[in-house]
Parts: structure tokens; C-alpha cells; sequence
């Protein structure tokens, strides 16, 4: 099973889990992102590039798969208007052995935040601003280059 | 042809709007050459293109370099850095 999926409506977790685990296998890992309160946060705004998101989304799922001959996988990103504790992202990987679940699932949240085409605005009060790109999160999708 | 073009977040809100249908010029043969060519079109243009470091673009929905060769695309995303995640 691969899953890819942009949506306005907020994530369940357990319906996207329950996909997973009927892959039948004997390793699943999760990750879940959710959207923090930092410095007064009060809404956060998600943008994307409708079709060319679903299209990163699927090759990096394409390559996650080839690379850990995964079972399932699935990227489920929430878009449009969130507060802090809602879930924004979903990934989940399937695989015979935790290595390959956990790896993969490290390796598509790590890709996603770098090329994937989604931007967040942050609002506190009144004031909105466009969040900045961080350094860390390309030299954390970068160390899965070549190895 | 003419190409789509498509901007996002505050590279849409300088420029005004979310994208334009155009003719580009046989000229151009890198993306950072269609980037000159746009930002001469208009002030809001011209001030979401100063800084070709924040830039980045997908031609074809495929993210490219700003020095990839330009081809002939039917959609080019022009963008700040991703955030998503």
C-alpha cells in the first residue's frame, strides 16, 4: 500500500495506522508532527503547490520503498489553517524487520522538510510573518545522500 | 507555447497573484534567465526576484537548481525555500 495524501481536514492517526498494520507485516514506524505553541503561536497557515506536492510526495514514497523494500508507506500532509497540538504531518512506513521501518520513516520526514513544496506562515496576535527554512533541516536530509 | 507560471507564498504576495499564463521569449535557456525575463515585468516582480539566494523552482513539478536548463516547460514554480513537515 502507498498512501499519499494532502488534505484540509485534520489527520487520524489511528485510521492511518490501521492501514499500515493490514499490510500484514512485522514492523511499522510513525512519525507524527504536530504544530507547536513557540513563542505565542497562535494559528499556522499551510500553503502548497497543489499536484506538484502530491508529486514529491510520490517520489519520495517511490524511493523510500525501492531503497527499503517496504510493505506500505504513507505520507499524509494537513494544508490550510492550524493551531498548536493539531497534527500537520503523518508518515508511516511498513517492513518484515524494524531497520527498514524506522530508517525509511526517518528518511521520509528528513526529505519531505526539504522537498516537499509546502510553506508555513505563523500568526501570533495580529502579526503574521512567512517561517524561515533552517539550515538543519537540509544537513539532516543531506546525510542520506550516498550512504 | 505558452508556459504556466506559478508563485508561492511571499514570492505570490509580492508579485499580487498566485500566477500568469505566458509567452517566453526563444531566448532564455536557464531558469534564472526566465527570473530576469519576469522581473522586468512589474515592481512587485522585480522585488520578489532581488534575492536569488531565497529563490528556488520546480519545472515540470520537478525541483531544479536556478542554473538548470529551462527547456520547454509547461509549468514553472518559482518559491521561496520549503517549510513543510
Amino acid at each position: 500500500m502507498i498512501r499519499v495524501l494532502v488534505r484540509h481536514e485534520p489527520i487520524d492517526p489511528a485510521a492511518e495506522f490501521a492501514a499500515l498494520q493490514a499490510s500484514g507485516v512485522g514492523g511499522i514506524a510513525t512519525f507524527l508532527g504536530v504544530v507547536r505553541a513557540d513563542d505565542g503561536v497562535t494559528t499556522l497557515e499551510l500553503e502548497h503547490y497543489p499536484g506538484g506536492t502530491e508529486a514529491a510526495l510520490r517520489r519520495l514514497v517511490g524511493e523510500a520503498v525501492a531503497r527499503w523494500g517496504l510493505a506500505a508507506a504513507a505520507i499524509v500532509h494537513r494544508v490550510g489553517l492550524m493551531r498548536p497540538g493539531d497534527l500537520v504531518v503523518f508518515v508511516g512506513t511498513a517492513a518484515a524487520h524494524r531497520a527498514a521501518a524506522l530508517e525509511s520513516c526517518a528518511y521520509l520526514i528528513d526529505r519531505l522538510k526539504t522537498d516537499a513544496p509546502f510553506w508555513k506562515r505563523e500568526t501570533r496576535g495580529a502579526e503574521a510573518r512567512w517561517v524561515e527554512a533552517r539550515e538543519t533541516d537540509s544537513t539532516a536530509a543531506a546525510r542520506w545522500q550516498d550512504s | 507555447m505558452p508556459v504556466d507560471l506559478l508563485y508561492f507564498s511571499w514570492v505570490r504576495e509580492a508579485i499580487g497573484m498566485g500566477g500568469e499564463t505566458l509567452e517566453l521569449p526563444g531566448d532564455l535557456v536557464t531558469v534564472s534567465d526566465l527570473i530576469d525575463w519576469l522581473a522586468m515585468r512589474s515592481e512587485g516582480h522585480a522585488r520578489a526576484f532581488a534575492e536569488r539566494a531565497r529563490l528556488r523552482a520546480a519545472v515540470d513539478q520537478v525541483f531544479v537548481g536556478l542554473d538548470a536548463p529551462l527547456g520547454r516547460p509547461h509549468e514553472v514554480a518559482i518559491f521561496p525555500p520549503v517549510t513543510g513537515g
